[in-house]
């Protein structure tokens, strides 16, 4: 578990991230360094970021945990973004910010059941 | 120098909040979202709002490093509204088309706050000048359905 605000927790093969904070840039700036060295410290196969807590995404935090799945997917794991809320959704889209490349499920559950799948079954691209 | 507004309205409360630190912007951004609340905007609105506030003050933290947010309650016959003004004296907007269209891409990618910001609300204003500063008017008025 690294040293931030946000708490990174290991379930199985599977990290799991739940920010339950109002972010500060630092912050999702840490936490982006948190997860990296978190995945490479447990060799993570999967990693669910819940989000289920913010009501506010803005574009700086979006893309900062859009850019963190492309990072972990470097290092082999797969991330679900688990949680947004249909305002926080709606807003996204509204902005013209679409998370391109980050597999999004509506609860913990289904984050879970998607990572099964995404990391038994191998990436055919 | 008042904004021209498509509807006429009247201001019942304001709020100023110094922004000259990272924190500020999580500041505006609360208390956005605590007024949005208290007048009963739909969450999908003070979504917008708040987002809307996050975005902008960002921008003044980034580029100018000090500047103002403004919170106003604005009232137009039964109708409520807020209005967010943010205004710096940085270096200001070079090309403000390339910036609004959100092909304006810097360090922490000011197009995309700009014009991505314009599409959450009901009015968006803005000036600036090179070398001089920005401001910028944005208002949301609650839908009544």
């Amino acid at each position: 578990m690294a040293g931030g605000p946000i708490p990174i927790l290991k379930i199985g093969p599977t990290l799991l991230a739940t920010i339950q904070i109002d972010l500060h840039d630092t912050v999702v700036d840490a936490f982006q360094n948190d997860v990296l060295e978190e995945i490479e410290r447990t060799s993570a196969k999967g990693l669910i970021i819940d989000i289920s807590a913010l009501e506010t995404v803005d574009s700086y935090v979006a893309r900062t945990l859009a850019n963190t799945g492309k990072m972990a997917k470097l290092m082999g794991t797969n991330t679900v973004i688990v949680g947004m809320r249909p305002a926080v959704a709606a807003t996204l889209v509204r902005m013209g910010y679409f998370m391109e490349g980050i597999d999004t499920a509506l609860s913990l559950e289904e984050g879970l059941e998607l990572q099964k799948i995404r990391t038994t079954v191998p990436d055919t691209e | 120098m008042a904004a021209a507004s498509e509807t006429k309205y009247t201001v019942t409360s304001t709020w100023e909040i110094r922004i000259d630190k990272e924190a500020d912007i999580v500041e505006v951004r609360q208390r956005v979202r605590e007024l949005a609340k208290e007048h009963r905007f739909d969450q999908f609105a003070v979504a917008a709002l708040t987002t809307a506030a996050s975005e902008l003050s960002r921008n003044v933290w980034v580029h100018a490093k000090k500047g103002t947010a403004r919170i106003d309650v604005l009232q137009s016959g039964r109708k409520v509204g807020i209005g967010l003004e943010f205004a710096d004296h940085g270096p200001g907007i070079a090309d403000l088309t390339l910036a609004l269209a959100g092909g304006y891409s810097t360090a922490k990618s000011l197009g995309l706050g700009l014009s991505g910001t314009r599409r959450l609300v009901d009015e968006f204003e803005i000036e600036t000048e090179v070398g001089r500063g920005t401001k910028i008017v944005i208002r949301k008025w609650k839908k009544d359905y």
